[in-house]
């Protein structure tokens, strides 16, 4: 059977989210591998927010922010690059592909390049193949005791 | 503030590896504020652990808890059962908090998840910087406020060097001349006549090199002699 991933896309309400509404309304298409969560800023993402994804099984994940210079709340989308910088690092330190996570910037008027965004990163996740942890996904929360 | 920053994952992995259940405990003061071993670090440090595990196809039960506070018995006492119920702990606290959890738990083994650094300040955001040693006598009053010890990167009472370049020091050009930084700080305050007299040498015998510390006051103590 094909393998089909299953893609995190932490999208800003003020960009990344509204493109993602308008790709739909545009008809633009795309895999429906992602699954979106929306925040107020990428500069909500928190590093821990990605790791525990991972951890869960997601086999991507997508910050999708305004471009820059273009946030809403000045430099969330900056603070986000930087998150996502260290991540990737941390990912690379634990031999986990840190090409599953990338950020990506565009403006609530850009439709088409959100659906692009989502093939390159299926298109990615596919030859990456799953995430070596998702087996092991339904067990991740029990270990949490907070 | 204790300023730590975080070991190598690899490095705790295998430091770990003989232990399946494993509390990661956070520390929330010092280290919290340097962003080192807090509850969010916990979450980080957590995750990459049990990632990496997996990643070996290893089976380890990593949890995860926070405290107030490490180096005191008050807030240790809160987490007996947790810790009882582990095969070891990961301390994100400094050393000394590592070192409390260990005195408290004599049959469990605690590891460090830090490398503590230095008695610091944040400096500005995402930078942090030493600024004393703890020698155990402290000289600031006579050098406006500016540690020879720490900030002189030859710990000269008597300076400078001579080999300070354009307010930088020789050792490295990302740092300062402690000395530069004394003499600016005596000219700005008018007191620059406390430098003229010769320093008499330091008194070591107060610091680290005469063995492990100890403050003791008895009008503090409630054990009656
Ligand atoms: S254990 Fe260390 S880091 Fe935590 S409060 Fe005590 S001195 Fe600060
Ligand atoms: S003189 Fe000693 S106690 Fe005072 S700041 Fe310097 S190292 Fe710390």
């Amino acid at each position: 059977m094909d393998f089909e991933p299953k893609i995190l896309a932490l999208c800003c309400h003020y960009c990344a989210y509204a493109a993602a509404d308008l790709a739909g309304s545009m008809r633009a298409q795309y895999p429906p591998n992602v699954r979106v969560l929306r925040l107020p800023c990428t500069g909500k993402v928190d590093t821990e927010y990605i790791m525990k994804a991972f951890e869960a099984g997601v086999d991507g994940v997508i910050v999708a922010g305004c471009l820059e210079g273009g946030c809403h709340f000045q430099e969330g989308n900056l603070r986000a690059k930087k998150r996502v910088g260290l991540v990737r690092d941390l990912m690379d330190e634990i031999g986990l592909e840190k090409d599953r996570l990338e950020m990506f910037n565009l403006s609530s008027a850009m439709g088409q390049t959100f659906a692009d965004i989502v093939v390159t990163m299926t298109d990615r996740i596919k030859k990456l193949g799953p995430n070596p942890l998702r087996r092991e996904a339904a067990k991740v929360l029990e270990g949490i005791s907070r | 503030m204790i300023v730590a920053h975080r070991k190598n994952i690899q490095d705790l992995k295998s430091l770990l590896a003989q232990h399946k259940r494993i509390l990661v405990l956070g520390c929330g003061t010092c280290v919290t504020v340097c962003l080192a071993g807090g509850e969010r670090e916990v979450g980080m440090i957590s995750s990459a652990l049990r990632i990496a595990y997996k990643l070996d196809e290893q089976e380890h039960d990593i949890l995860e808890l926070t405290i107030e506070r490490q180096c005191e018995n008050e807030f240790m006492e809160q987490i007996i059962e947790n810790v009882q119920n582990v095969d070891a702990v990961l301390s994100l606290a400094c050393g000394a908090g590592v070192q409390a959890m260990a005195e408290r738990f004599p049959n469990t083994p605690v590891y460090a998840g830090l490398d503590t650094k230095f008695i610091g300040i944040l400096q500005e955001q995402g930078i942090w910087t030493e600024k004393c040693a703890a020698c155990g006598k402290c000289v600031l009053g006579e050098y406006g406020a500016v540690c020879p010890i720490t900030r002189c990167s030859k710990s000269l009472l008597n300076g400078p060097c001579g080999g300070a370049r354009d307010g930088k020091c020789e050792v490295s050009p990302d740092t300062d001349c402690g000395w530069q930084l004394i003499y600016d700080r005596l000219k700005a305050i008018g007191q620059l006549d406390r430098i003229l007299e010769p320093a008499p040498m330091h008194d070591w015998s107060k610091s680290h090199e005469g063995g492990c510390r100890k403050i003791v006051r008895e009008d503090q103590r409630i054990v009656v002699k």
